[in-house]
């Protein structure tokens, strides 16, 4: 790719930036307070972005906290991730209707929404978890076309972090805290005692046409330098790592390891952390009909490994402690994952560690195993 | 390889040919393509879902003869509320079908050896396929020997098929169960124990297994220790299945995806996975 393109614009150009897209025709959606949490929802303007507010994360804690000034995007992520809109959570599939003794099947997937989406505040760990939902559902030897129908044509504004929280480890697993690919364009967001600009990096054609319509500058080498800062300070404020070297083998020769006891004692496996995490993909089904029956459908649900009837066959279900549960979900999400899809299956968003109700931390269960001095809390007597 | 469908999660009309009662609680369907462009090629050892209108959907094994087009044929249990759904249509009545799924018993590289298939229970339904090809094409295969265990005699299938199996050339088929009772005079045991009725030249055969996970757990041991390289051994696994094209993530197994990198397994890529509970 050539030179980047940047330029800079004052913090009220995102408002202008929000009206651009919706007169391209995008839905517009991006961080807002909801509930007390930062989630994903529609945005109108920029007073819908969480202006002034921050996130403080800790293993199973999650608080909003205002701040002194009117930043836009000094948090990280919630409790949501994109594939609410790209993987939906209960999706269609087909519907059914009776005809006599035969019926007809209706291919009618739930239809993508009718206006294309903006994702507006997209994390460079969020870039990554999207580029391996891709390599899950559309470019292994099938693919989704809900999926499809959803990822086709977005608008990605993507926002460096220049805050990490203390549940990130984005760079143990090199994927932030700045976004390099997969974006249209990319905003770093500088604040300082008398301005409040934005630096957008162009990544795209398109993203070059949107940047056209903001009232934006040339950015001096003293803003690049700026938001170079800004990005090293998140970068520098990340204290959990997980070291990944050799992981796949680690985990896979480590399969009796006696922490999985250990954290079997603590995990509730109530499934949080995969509805949480933005890379996982798995489902199930779920048939409805009417109270005629004559009418079917045959719905399509997030689902957990952590769930009982996730390995249910005839028979009983195949992984019936926590144990194995909580096994074959690290497993598979940094061992496994590798061998299926060619990386990872972490993005070291740290959401798996923030929304587990007793505070697992997947960096410290990985550095257990290791047999490295990772402390768990009290309960961290399954070293060998 | 068929060429991909649009949408792989939605099923294409077959209608019910025949039903027939295998056992008391296990039956085969026939089904026929509701329209001409529906294909019915398979390869033995692949499998289906097979869609029950407002009830739910099944991964179910193919159980027919490859070589015999324009329909395919399942074996099912009746055990829960689907699969009693499925087996209780009526001919006539639809049924839709995704697939034909997954890869395939070696039956290329059995060619010019022995062939020993092992089945437990309702394994012998996806040996069948193999079975039927293996006597249409007698002459690329050396001896066929069909090693079957099943509960009691009340559960073993195609019993008729087996006595007829039994009198092809070159042809072994012995049938155990675990209880006999008054009337059974045939052999009683796990199907382990009929492996000192046969004579392996293990150069030169090649193992095909269909079963409980622990039934073929021994049985590998059983062949290995007649001599048998654990590269002609195969198995075909089974999960928890909803998709069948590797969306769904119930089926995986270690690194695998049984839906498409199984079920037929070369014994090599999952032994170490076998040796542990709860994979």
């Amino acid at each position: 790719m050539a030179e980047k393109t940047q330029a800079i614009v004052e913090a009220g150009q995102i408002e202008r930036l929000i009206e651009v897209l919706h007169s391209r025709g995008y839905e517009v959606v991006g961080p807002t307070v909801r509930d007390k949490a930062i989630v994903y929802d529609r945005l109108e303007r920029l007073a819908d972005l969480p202006v002034g507010w921050t996130d403080e994360q800790e293993a199973g804690s999650y608080r909003l906290k205002r701040r002194e000034d009117g930043a836009l995007f000094c948090y990280v992520v919630g409790p949501q991730s994109w594939k609410k809109y790209l993987h939906p959570a209960d999706v269609r599939l087909f519907s059914a209707q009776r005809q006599g003794e035969t019926f007809r099947i209706l291919s009618n997937p739930d239809p993508p929404p009718p206006g294309r989406h903006a994702f507006l505040g997209v994390r460079a760990c969020e870039l990554a978890a999207i580029a391996v939902q891709d390599r899950v559902l559309l470019h292994d030897r099938y693919r989704d076309p809900i999926y499809q129908g959803r990822r086709e044509g977005i608008f990605i504004v993507a926002v460096n972090c220049t805050q990490s929280a203390a549940t990130c480890f984005c760079t143990s697993m090199g994927t932030g805290p700045q976004a390099h690919a997969g974006f249209d364009l990319a905003l770093t967001e500088l604040l300082g005692p008398d301005h409040h600009r934005i630096l957008i990096e162009v990544g795209s054609e398109v993203g070059a046409e949107v940047l056209a319509e903001l009232e934006h500058f040339q950015a001096s080498d003293d803003v690049e330098r700026e938001a170079e800062t800004a990005v090293g300070r998140a970068r520098s404020q990340i204290q959990r790592r997980m070291d990944t070297t050799g992981i796949r083998d680690l985990l896979y020769s480590n399969v009796d390891h006696p922490r999985w006891d250990d954290v079997a004692q603590r995990c509730l496996t109530c499934a949080n952390c995969t509805m949480v995490c933005p890379t996982c993909f798995c489902t199930t089904v779920e048939d409805v009909s009417d109270v005629t029956g004559d009418h079917a459908e045959r719905w399509r649900r997030w689902d957990s490994c952590f769930t009982q009837s996730f390995s249910y066959i005839h028979g009983g279900s195949v992984r019936s402690s926590a144990k194995s549960r909580y096994r074959q979900w690290m497993t598979h999400k940094l061992a496994s994952w590798i061998d299926q899809f060619g990386s990872s299956g972490c993005v070291g968003c740290g959401r798996c560690i923030t929304w587990c109700p007793v505070g697992i931390d997947i960096t410290a269960e990985v550095g257990a195993i290791r047999g490295a001095t990772a402390s768990a809390g009290e309960n961290d007597h399954g070293n060998t | 390889m068929a060429t991909l469908p649009a949408d792989p999660m939605v099923p294409d009309p077959y209608r019910v040919g025949q039903v027939w009662k295998e056992t008391f609680d296990t039956f085969t369907v026939a089904l026929e393509p509701a329209h001409n462009a529906a294909s019915s090629a398979f390869s033995p050892g692949q499998f289906s879902m097979l869609y029950v209108f407002g009830v739910g959907e099944l991964p179910i094994s193919i159980s027919g003869d490859p070589e015999e087009p324009g329909r395919l044929i399942y074996t099912v249990r009746s055990v829960g509320q689907a699969t009693h759904a499925l087996v209780s249509r009526k001919p006539g009545e639809m049924v839709g079908v995704r697939g034909p799924f997954g890869g395939c018993w070696p039956l290329a590289e059995a060619r010019g050896k022995d062939v020993v298939l092992v089945a437990g229970g309702l394994g012998l339904a996806p040996l069948r396929p193999a079975i039927y090809q293996v006597l249409r094409h007698r002459e690329d295969y050396g001896r066929l020997i069909v090693l079957y265990g099943g509960r009691s005699p009340r559960d073993l299938l195609y019993r008729k098929e087996l006595a007829a199996w039994a009198r092809q050339p070159d042809t072994q088929v012995l049938s155990t169960v675990d209880y006999g009772g008054l009337s059974w005079r045939g052999h009683v045991g796990v199907v382990t124990t009929l492996f000192r009725y046969v004579r392996l030249q293990p150069a030169r055969t090649v193992a095909m297994l269909c079963g409980p996970e622990i039934m073929m757990r021994f049985v590998t041991r059983e062949l290995e220790s007649h001599g048998l390289q654990e590269s002609d051994i195969y198995l075909s696994m089974e999960r928890n299945m909803k998709c069948a094209v590797g969306f769904c993530g119930h089926c995986q197994y270690g690194p695998y995806f049984i839906c498409k990198d199984g079920p037929v397994f070369p014994y090599s890529r999952v032994r170490s996975l076998l040796e542990k509970h709860e994979i």
